[in-house]
């Protein structure tokens, strides 16, 4: 498969932006037409999507197909409570253009109080609120685009992938996710928009993590995002997405489907952090497949909506494939994280690992929720699963639903689930050495999370931490 | 003898879970002096050491603590923390995922009351490190976490260097340690001796006496101190053990 380099610097009419931060970048497409859509879904709605983005009709037919599927896909019974979502009441196609025309006043006091609290820059406050603010710095995005574009890797969102490289859109979009999987996915089959694509040439190592902010603009940062991510053989590739400052939404759902495919002895890390806002329902997709000696890795980082259900998964389709799934989630007051972790062993000599931390204060909910499978054949397979819940008064809740399919007994699954308070001891032992009661369970919680945290880039790390210490204040009575 | 005693406790009761267990305690420590309180199992030590530090289970029924003068009776561990008291864990926690030199950085701003600068923080740490003989690597491990009984003493003894408090209560600090590590743990205390700096050591045996020399030595049978005296008495306790004290109290409890 021959990539067309030129390609991707031929999106000339791409603005880039970067915060000032230095890691949240994004550009804007000025051509874009001006639409707004009423709310409500249709196979019309699905039609003028298609056609405003000017797709081909292979695209179309799939979009449809999703639609079709939507349809006939009952709403989730198990996980949380979906009976207030109402489909009818979302906008499913917003342009960046009218995003914009929110102003700054309607973004709820709350939100804006936690940018000042962690430090947010004002330029990226309005972004993140989807106020719509631009960026510049051609200079930073250049570099990096000419760095990644000499070693062949496409990186771009996926409607200019659709555009661009609509035969590798086209070979892979739906294989790993198809658009009957699930109610979600198949709406984000009929509605998608934005999201990312990425492609990594046989034996390229992507060096910087690709970080989402990078080509997003405030339409792909939307609800029904599309991400599809391929590691040709031997390559490497830490793809980033989100944020721990609060993303406000004024849609009430997000429901994003990411397809990951792992190729022999290819190597992909996926790190998500996502903080939304407390009126969000964030139900999203994730599914990966590894091939002979590949290693997936998924770090999601859940702290935020009012819902999430998300599970991401890892098929090892070949021996030696290696699957890993860190998650932290922390519902707070009116917060349920259904989160977990989904690995299917397919081949012998597959290994997998799930680690899942959850915190819940204030009343908020916590659930972890994960399949280990073993098909018949997939001998010496191992898998060790440890969940570990905190739970910060005795208001809050964690449960723990972890499912096992073990259909071949010469395997070795580990499993170990634990709950814990933050101790009297615990505390009187960090108060007894002049911490106050609130600095010490923040300490408690940080390292809690810290096996995961760790992994997190640095810049997230430090943030997370923040972020913490920001959701512990005013937890202690 | 300090000119005005630091550490006053008066007539103290302690009660846990409804239960009675301190009885009326009277004991003086000043700075600059190592008191030592022993007792058999049972007698109320750690409850005294607990109660003194102000640990939210145990009940204070009557007395009163006083620090250089103030009345603390009622004031939360951290508050009598940064007033420059220090509790010597007999159990010492495990926090996990809390680093060692990432916890002591934060207790030393607590105490402090200010923040200390990386380059200062990182030459006091060294520096007690070395005199403790602990292992540079000890400062990027999690707090406590799978740390021997021995590395978890020293690592209180390191904490209580740092700190710097001016009155130190031990509890049982030579509890669970090996003869080596019993020696390290007293030659760290005995480092830290000096006219800024009283001890209150509670202990179960004379061993550790033998390495950390006290000035006073008290004698804690049924919540009550039954005896107070010298190093000398220590010794005599070596000898006789409790039994007399606790003869006493059936006595008493007959009359």
């Amino acid at each position: 498969m021959t990539i067309q380099l030129e390609k991707v610097e031929a999106a000339k009419k791409e603005q880039l932006a970067v915060s000032s931060l230095g890691y949240q970048f994004g550009f804007h497409d000025e051509d874009a037409p001006k639409v707004s859509f009423d709310k409500g879904l249709s196979e019309d709605t699905v039609r003028r999507i298609s056609e405003i983005k000017g797709e081909p009709k292979w695209m179309l037919d799939f979009r449809l197909r999703g639609y079709k599927q939507f349809l006939r896909k009952p709403v989730p019974t198990w996980g949380g409570d979906l009976s207030t979502l109402d489909f009818q009441d979302i906008h499913y196609f917003v342009k960046a253009s009218d995003q914009q025309e929110r102003s700054w006043e309607d973004v709820p006091e709350y939100i804006k109080d936690t940018f000042d609290k962690l430090g947010i820059p004002e330029a990226e406050k309005k972004f993140l609120a989807g106020v719509g603010a631009q960026y510049d710095s051609e200079v930073v995005y250049h570099n990096i685009r000419e760095d990644l574009a000499k070693q062949g890797v496409i990186f771009c969102d996926t409607d200019t992938a659709v555009r661009e490289h609509p035969e590798l859109v086209q070979q892979y979009i739906g294989t790993i996710i198809p658009p009957g999987d699930n109610k979600f996915a198949a709406l984000n089959t009929a509605v998608w928009s934005g999201g990312s694509f990425v492609y990594v040439p046989e034996g390229v190592h992507v060096e910087i993590p690709l970080q989402a902010y990078f080509r997003i603009n405030a339409e792909s940062m939307g609800q029904f995002e599309r991400t599809i991510i391929i590691a040709e053989p031997n390559s490497f590739v830490h793809y980033v997405e989100g944020c721990t400052a609060p993303m406000y939404s004024s849609e009430s759902l997000h429901s994003a489907v990411v397809e990951i495919i792992v190729k022999e002895g290819a190597r992909v890390r996926y790190t998500t952090i996502q903080n939304w806002a407390n009126n969000v329902y964030n139900l999203v997709t994730k599914r990966a497949v590894a091939y002979k000696n590949a290693t997936m890795e998924w770090i999601d980082g859940n702290l935020g909506s009012k819902l999430t259900m998300k599970y991401p998964a890892v098929y090892l389709m070949e021996p030696g494939a290696h699957g890993e799934i860190l998650s932290v989630a922390m519902a707070t007051t009116g917060m349920h994280q259904d989160a977990g972790a989904k690995v299917v062993h397919v081949a012998p000599d597959t290994t997998s690992v799930i680690n899942s931390k959850s915190i819940s204060r204030g009343g908020g909910r916590t659930s972890y929720r994960g399949l280990v499978k073993v098909y018949p054949g997939a001998e010496r397979s191992k898998s060790k699963v440890r969940c570990d819940a905190l739970l910060l008064d005795e208001d809050s809740r964690s449960d723990t639903y972890p499912y096992m399919e073990i259909e071949d007994e010469r395997v070795q699954i580990e499993h170990e689930a634990t709950v814990s308070k933050i101790g009297e001891e615990q505390l009187f032992y960090l108060m007894s050495r002049g911490l106050t009661e609130s600095e010490a369970s923040t300490m408690i919680v940080n390292g809690f999370v810290e096996p995961i945290v760790k992994e997190l880039p640095m810049e997230y790390a430090v943030e997370m931490n923040r972020l913490i210490q920001l959701q512990m204040e005013g937890a202690i009575g | 003898m300090a000119d005005t005693p630091t550490f006053v406790i008066e007539d103290l009761h302690v009660a846990i879970d409804g239960k009675q267990i301190l009885k009326g305690v009277d004991l003086t420590v000043s700075k600059g002096e190592v008191h030592a309180l022993m007792g058999p199992n049972g007698s109320g030590k750690s409850t005294l050491a607990n109660a003194l530090m102000g640990h939210p289970r145990y009940t204070i029924t009557g007395g009163r603590i006083l620090y250089k003068g103030d009345d603390i009776t009622g004031l939360t561990p951290d508050d009598r923390a940064r007033r420059g008291m220090f509790l010597a864990f007999q159990y010492p926690l495990e926090i996990p995922g809390v680093k060692v030199r990432q916890f002591l950085r934060l207790a030393l701003k607590s105490v402090r009351g200010q923040d200390v600068k990386v380059s200062e923080f990182r030459k006091l740490l060294n520096e007690k490190m070395q005199q403790l003989e602990v292992d540079p690597v000890f400062a990027e491990r999690y707090l406590n976490e799978g740390f021997s009984g021995g590395e978890k003493k020293r690592n209180e003894v390191l904490q209580m260097a740092i700190l710097q408090p001016e009155i130190a209560i031990m509890d049982e600090t030579d509890s669970g340690l090996d003869i080596d590590a019993l020696k390290v743990v007293s030659q760290g205390i005995n480092a830290l001796r000096g006219p800024d700096l009283g001890i209150l050591l509670i202990t179960h045996y004379q061993r550790m006496l033998n390495y950390i020399t006290p000035d006073f030595v008290h004698v804690l049978v049924d919540g009550r101190v039954v005896k107070s005296g010298g190093k000398e008495l220590a010794l005599e306790l070596e000898e006789r053990g409790y039994e007399q004290f606790e003869q006493e109290k059936v006595l008493e409890a007959v009359s």
